[in-house]
């Protein structure tokens, strides 16, 4: 086990470099020079020079991929003499729009952005699970055929339009819950869950009618298995065969593209953000990207790609706990 | 997703081929017949654009000034977003532009890009999948790493960099690329198993043993037989190509303006929801209904011409 750990954590360091190198040599070598940016319109040859300098631009581009990811785990210095500038551990270089640091920007955003994510997480859980083992159990029925049209239906809606619905039917015409805006958790939690109702309502309805689709599926399949016959057989409460022995070995589908779903989104939902005006991670990207900050959607994209990898390990992790079959 | 075994239909002579079978078996259903005649509409739509809107008499980057009220804040006249005899669908704010003709040339552009990046990835995942599959080893390895990578990828922040920096080419060709780069691993996966389970198949082995060499045997034995998950497998994943399309177009990385497609109509009527609800219906339903009428039809393909992996 702690073997299979080990090897698996050097493959996503390894996946974390060549997806960083294969970033860093598309945003550093297609677009506008950055340099030429920071200086301004009129902006003499030397002046440039001194930039590029200091921005590392004048080295070979190896040479900056090499220094960028000996900054991420030892923190580096930028540029020399006076305008010597150290990027402490870890080290994603700094804004070229504000100068901050692009780490610390990161993680001023991520707590909105983890909210949305988890907060939907849990509910398109409770539903999508609820509505696909409800249909498993009933599978052929009424009860079944219903939630499975929904289902599509709702997997096929935009999450414009339910975003949009959800603002104008409960913000303005009930003015049943406020505009969203994002309260910390620790300021205020019944506010902090009351702004991001909307949003987590707007996620949570496209990815549970995927859930509920797949949960389905994996439970018919499962329920047919022998094992649950022999644990009906002993007599074994229709509760607890379903629960123990039906759910546990019938999640492990829709743990892998819980694993999927969850990394992807923790790094920002970036149209949810747009349409509900949050400002997480996704926001912070886009504007880098109108700006040409490139700093900045490097690091994200690192990040994004970093909450990725890592929630595929802890699901294969959890394989093991899930579905006793499963051994490392 | 309902049955497992599939009967013979009625009116079907027995000893008919698979193929005839699943079509005659599709065809029972009315989900198929109404999800394929929504295809159908959609494709004629995109396909017979400029003829289309040749017929309402406008184009989709002419302006109608006098389809707008000025003193209302450029509002359309008339009920439902300026629905008139010469607007069959209204009117976009402000500029007066036909909605018909935006969206039905919208239709086109969502469509081509959707519909040729799917063709990309099914054909590269479905190359990648069969050579992992068959030639095993180093080959399988590589490829089995490069799709663990490609997966790894955040591939919507990655897709709205790429389009974002990289010089004002062809948007089209280029969407269609970048849209196309990260899908083709699933294909390749479900690929890679249904070959690895043929390749020792009896037949597999008396087309090697009478002498077939490789391009042969990939090409008239395993090919075939992954056609049917293939076939379900691509419709499965149109409606996600049409929703990333929207997506960035709405996020405005695709194509540029004036050119319509539906995910910019999407985000440029967002600001008039409250003026003009119907602006904003109109390109979100076409979207609904494309998306729909894949997922449905995808979903039949699937029961009917992979029947092991219809319940997954």
């Amino acid at each position: 086990m702690i073997l299979y750990i080990g090897r698996r954590l050097l493959g996503v360091i390894g996946v974390l470099v060549a997806i960083a190198a294969v970033t860093f040599t598309i945003f550093y070598v297609l677009p506008s020079d950055p340099a030429a940016a920071a200086c301004g319109k009129s902006c003499s040859t030397e002046r440039l020079t001194a930039i590029r300098a200091h921005m590392g631009l004048d080295q070979p581009l190896w040479r900056q991929f090499a220094d960028f990811v000996t900054g991420i785990f030892t923190g580096r210095t930028l540029g020399g003499g006076q305008y010597a500038l150290h990027c402490a551990f870890p080290c994603l270089g700094y804004s070229y729009e504000n100068s901050e640091a692009v780490w610390d920007l990161l993680m001023d955003r991520l707590p909105v952005s983890a909210s949305l994510a988890l907060g939907a997480a849990v509910l398109w859980l409770l539903l999508g699970l609820g509505a696909g083992v409800t249909a498993a159990l009933r599978k052929d029925t009424l009860t079944d055929r219903v939630l499975m049209v929904g289902a599509v239906a709702a997997a096929s809606l935009p999450v414009y339009f339910t975003s949009m619905t959800l603002i104008y039917g409960i913000v303005r015409t009930a003015g049943l819950l406020p505009y969203p805006q994002y309260v910390p958790f620790g300021d205020d939690p019944v506010h902090w869950a009351s702004n991001l109702l909307l949003p987590w309502l707007a996620l949570a309805v496209l990815y549970a009618a995927m859930y509920a689709r797949q949960s389905r599926g994996s439970m018919i399949e499962t329920m047919a298995e022998p094992y649950i016959r022999t644990a009906r057989a002993k007599g074994l409460p229709r509760r607890t065969v379903v629960v123990k022995h039906g759910l546990r070995a019938g999640m492990t589908p829709v743990l892998t593209l819980f694993g999927m779903d969850l990394g992807g989104l923790l790094a920002g939902a970036v149209i949810t953000e747009s349409l509900f005006g949050l400002p997480g991670i996704g926001r912070l990207f886009y504007g880098a990207l109108s700006t040409g900050d490139q700093p900045v959607v490097l690091g994200v994209t690192l990040l994004a790609a970093a909450f990725i990898v890592v929630a595929n390990l802890a699901v294969d992790l959890l394989y093991a706990v899930v579905d006793p079959r499963v051994r490392y | 997703m309902t049955t497992t075994t599939t009967p013979v239909p009625a009116g079907v002579p027995a000893g008919s081929g698979p193929w005839r079978l699943a079509r005659a078996e599709l065809l029972r259903r009315t989900s198929v017949k109404i999800s394929l005649g929504v295809v159908a509409l959609f494709l004629l739509m995109a396909a017979g654009a400029p003829l289309l809107s040749a017929l309402c008499g406008f184009t989709p980057e002419e302006f109608d000034k006098t389809a707008v009220d000025p003193y209302l804040g450029g509002r359309p006249i008339g009920p439902l977003g300026g629905v008139s005899a010469d607007h069959w669908l209204g009117v976009e704010p402000l500029t007066g532009r036909d909605l018909f003709a935006r969206v039905v040339h919208g239709a086109q552009v969502s469509l081509l890009i959707a519909l040729t990046a799917t063709a990309i990835v099914v054909v590269t995942g479905t190359a990648a999948g069969i050579a992992a599959g068959y030639f095993g080893g180093r080959v399988d390895a590589v490829l089995s790493r490069l799709m663990d990578l490609t997966m790894s990828f955040p591939s919507l922040i990655f897709m709205i960099a790429m389009l974002s920096v990289a010089k004002d080419v062809n948007r089209v060709l280029l969407m269609t690329a970048v849209i196309g780069l990260f899908g083709w691993p699933g294909i390749a996966r479900v690929v890679r198993g249904q070959t690895l389970s043929l390749k020792r198949r009896e037949y597999v082995d008396a087309a090697r043993v009478s002498g077939s060499g490789p391009w042969r045997i990939l090409t008239r034995a395993i090919l075939p037989g992954v056609a049917g998950p293939v076939i379900a497998y691509t419709t499965l994943i149109v409606p996600g190509m049409i929703a990333t399309e929207a997506a960035l177009s709405y996020l405005g990385v695709g194509v540029r303006p004036p050119t319509p497609s539906w995910g910019q109509m999407i985000a440029e009527s967002v600001a008039f929801y409250d003026t003009d609800p119907m602006y904003f219906v109109i390109p979100s339903t076409c979207l609904f209904l494309t998306v729909l009428a894949f997922t449905l039809l995808g979903d039949a393909l699937r029961d009917v011409l992979d029947p092991r992996s219809a319940r997954a």
